[in-house]
């Protein structure tokens, strides 16, 4: 510690160039916080810890719907603590690019999702009126609605009447405070019974189940117990935890993970080159200073860590200005977006694999020129030979 | 005040820089050709750009002996221009997919207000109705060329590790390869109407496990044998297709989900359009299928170019720092002899000029290099992703020649942006001090 005004003066020896090679370090850490946030955020597949639900769809695909008439026989399943059912409504907000998630519940559907806070007034004002819907915050102040505001929705998959035109009365606004899963606030719920008796085309039907078995010792047999109900009929079911079924969706759409290591892994040679270059340079020039350290009685070894400290400093300092310029940068998108774009925010995961790479990064970077500060030779270096 | 003049200059060359960038970067083709040769003419032609080459000469005569520094630009650019490319090439592959399954020449009709095929019903005893409408083409037979078709979404083992991908099962009409002139048998032969017998798209099968010639799947509790496989190089590659009389009641399916139809000559679909909606019994909509599958792909497509532009800016400003540190240290490095040659008599322009050159002859190393590796690791590159019908869609990445010469073009601007200040430092250095220096 005592040194860190030596490696300070050092490091801001040459201006110029530690000034740009900060900023290149800072760009390619700001990069870093973004995509790794994003792919945290992706990959995390709506875990919430402590969260034990399965979800049990059609076997087939996840389009086909099931009869209603299994809700009672899985609600009686040993070991099922709760159940709950939903439907897929896919209704859309005046325009098709305002695209958000939108289903029918089960009245009990909440209290599988105890993560989703609704006031208890609002949850009684909801359940009371066959025609409410309850949204969640952030989709609330993207289209500025109200509760008690009316929402229109047209829907693209089920008619009503001959017409395509639904509409609900906001009953509740419901939040989620984890900031991994703020993406969960962009859900409009509706009743079932009422997309049950209102639509023209199907009836008694349902899209999946939300099942909470007593125990995460129990989940195995629960959800074989489950899927026996309906074994050998037209109607098959496959129970799987929530996090592989949503891991299995976010996976089908690419593999943000192999997309993120690969632009990572160009940035990060590159700014091994472009640092290592730095030191390369900065030590050279200051050959005949080092000599002069030496011969005041530093000794190899502190003069190693001198060097190695400047550069692991550099490295750091950048990765730390790059990933908190990510980490205002993603909510004021997302708030300037109004809600339409949901970046999360750099994850305390994020910081830590940031900041140990910088860490990483600087003593590679750092290590060959600190073994030429420590070799070398005194009267050589003075005599600048 | 002299600092307050050079606060001033700084700034005018800073605005400049940037109406410059944004002129390169709308700059068609012709015009950068233009500029290229007007410089090489004034390199080659006037006094001041004989000078300029002579010094760019030292400069690039130098180059390996700071090949340290100089690889920071090659390989800092390289490294942009390889990204945004592959990131671009994505999305063009998608679109290009996705634009080639439709043509002008078909249509594909949806009930009225549904987006996608998997929204849409259309009612058994609607398919006859549409046949007879006018403007559709017939066949040899003299039966109207309309398939209809319904898909369902099944889960099929991923190719990569297995784990399950929703797979679009197309049930077809006896029209439905006649419409489709594109798909042609490469292994195999079709299936056989009213039997349980499937052919497979060769995208498909590169994705899914067991989905070869000659295997058996079990779908909907009822076993399907692949009896031939096809190629059309757009997304029904990606496609399982089935007789539909078939599929419906495998699925138990009373209706379809869309008609499509071969259109007859060129004003088929206006009276296609008017045919619908005269006719009170169908609540129907047509859409050309290039107007369908191009607006499938739109938001995607979007969505991957901002990311990659966003993504290449940012790793462009880090580029456009490290070629700043190289070529300021090159400068440095060099004083006592740009200095001589000031004193020589070589003028600002031309020492300018000289460092803009070395400069930009590296972008050029580095932009190529990234636009090579672009090419060879990713031109062709085969992936999948969750189309607009809730299944997979395999596309592969294109590497055009526009994305070749995009990257070219940003590489150019960094370099041109990373060399000017240097430069400008190169040319007002006091001669005096940099030659009694060092």
């Amino acid at each position: 510690m005592k040194y860190l005004h030596l490696i300070w003066a050092a490091l801001f020896r040459s201006k110029t160039r530690t000034l740009l090679t900060l900023l290149s370090v800072v760009a390619a850490f700001l990069l870093f916080g973004m995509l790794d946030s994003v792919r945290v955020a992706f990959n995390s597949g709506g875990q919430v810890s402590g969260a034990n639900r399965m979800i049990t769809m059609s076997r087939l695909s996840i389009t086909q719907m099931l009869p209603y008439s299994l809700d009672a026989q899985v609600r009686a399943v040993p070991g099922v603590r709760k159940a709950a059912y939903a439907a897929w409504f896919g209704g859309v907000y005046r325009d098709m690019n305002n695209f958000f998630p939108n289903f029918s519940v089960s009245p009990d559907y909440l209290d599988l999702y105890p993560e989703f806070k609704l006031p208890a007034a609002q949850k009684a004002a909801w359940l009371a009126d066959r025609r409410g819907a309850i949204v969640g915050e952030t989709l609330a102040k993207r289209f500025g609605w109200k509760v008690g505001d009316t929402i229109p929705l047209q829907a693209t998959i089920f008619p009503t009447g001959g017409s395509n035109d639904w509409s609900f009365t906001l009953r509740g606004i419901y939040r989620v405070e984890d900031p991994k899963q703020k993406g969960q606030e962009q859900i409009l719920f509706f009743h079932w019974k009422y997309f049950d008796e209102a639509n023209d085309y199907v009836k008694g039907r349902v899209g999946w189940w939300v099942v909470e078995p007593t125990g995460a010792d129990a989940a195995n047999r629960v959800a074989k117990a489950v899927d026996k109900l309906s074994e050998n009929s037209d109607h098959e079911t496959k129970t799987q935890s929530e996090a592989a079924f949503n891991q299995s969706f976010a996976k089908q759409f690419a593999d943000i993970g192999l997309i993120v290591t690969a632009i990572m892994g160009a940035v990060f040679f590159t700014l091994l080159l472009l640092t290592g270059n730095t030191m390369a340079q900065a030590v050279r020039e200051r050959i005949p200073e080092l000599a002069v350290l030496k011969t005041i009685g530093f000794s190899n070894r502190s003069v190693l860590w001198l060097v190695l400290a400047e550069s692991v400093l550099l490295v750091v300092l950048g990765g730390a200005l790059g990933l908190a310029i990510a980490a205002g940068i993603m909510p004021a998108v997302s708030a300037a977006s109004g809600g339409m774009v949901q970046l999360p925010t750099v994850l305390p995961q994020t910081w830590a694999v940031g900041l140990g790479l910088a860490v990483l990064i600087g003593v590679v970077v750092g290590l060959l020129p600190a073994l030429r500060g420590m070799r070398l030779n005194i009267v050589d270096a003075l005599a600048g030979r | 005040m002299t600092r307050f003049k050079g606060f001033i200059a700084g700034l005018l060359t800073i605005v400049l820089l940037a109406l410059a960038l944004l002129a390169w970067i709308a700059l068609p083709w012709f015009a950068v050709l233009g500029v290229a040769v007007a410089v090489g003419l004034w390199l080659l032609l006037t006094r001041s750009g004989r000078l300029a080459r002579e010094a760019a000469k030292i400069g690039i005569a130098g180059l390996p002996q700071r090949w340290g520094a100089s690889l920071v630009i090659v390989v800092g650019i390289a490294g942009v221009v390889g990204v945004l490319v592959a990131m671009l090439a994505m999305g063009e592959g998608f679109k290009a997919t996705l634009n080639k399954t439709g043509g002008e020449d078909s249509a594909i009709i949806l009930r009225a207000g549904s987006q996608a095929e998997t929204n849409s019903v259309v009612t058994r005893d609607q398919a006859p109705l549409v046949g007879g409408l006018a403007g559709i083409a017939r066949g040899p037979d003299g039966r109207a060329l309309a398939s209809p078709e319904l898909s369902q979404v099944v889960n099929l083992p991923s190719m990569a590790d297995g784990t399950d991908a929703n797979v679009q099962f197309r049930g077809v009409g006896p029209a439905g390869w006649a419409i489709r002139p594109q798909l042609k048998i490469v292994e195999g032969r079709k299936f056989e109407p009213g039997l349980r017998e499937i052919v497979v798209g060769r995208g498909a099968q590169t994705q899914f496990r067991g989905l070869e010639v000659g295997k058996q799947l079990k779908l909907a509790n009822q076993t399907w044998t692949v009896v031939g496989a096809f190629q059309s190089g757009d997304s029904h590659d990606s496609e399982l297709w089935a007789d539909a009389d078939v599929l419906g009641p495998a699925y138990q399916r009373q209706a379809f989900q869309s008609i499509t139809v071969k259109l007859d000559g060129k004003d088929g679909f206006k009276r296609l359009k008017a045919a619908l909606a005269a006719d009170p019994r169908l609540k129907l909509d047509a859409e050309t299928t290039r107007a369908y599958y191009s607006k499938q792909s739109a938001q995607l497509e979007k969505l991957i170019r901002i990311l990659g532009i966003v993504i290449g800016t940012i790793m462009a400003i880090g580029a456009v720092f490290g070629a700043l540190n190289t070529m300021y240290a090159a400068v440095a490095g060099r004083a006592r002899e740009i200095a001589t040659l000031r004193a020589l008599g070589f003028r600002g322009l031309p020492v300018v000029a000289a460092v803009m050159l070395e400069t930009m002859l590296l972008a050029l190393l580095g932009g190529l290099l990234g636009a090579a590796i672009a090419w060879l690791v990713f031109n062709g590159y085969t992936v999948s992703t969750l189309g607009q019908n809730f299944s997979q869609v395999v596309f592969q990445f294109r590497v055009s020649p526009e994305l070749l010469w995009t990257g070219l073009k940003w590489a150019l601007g960094i370099g041109l942006v990373g060399g000017l200040f240097p430069a400008l430092r190169a040319a007002r250095l006091p001669v005096t001090e940099a030659l009694r220096a060092a």
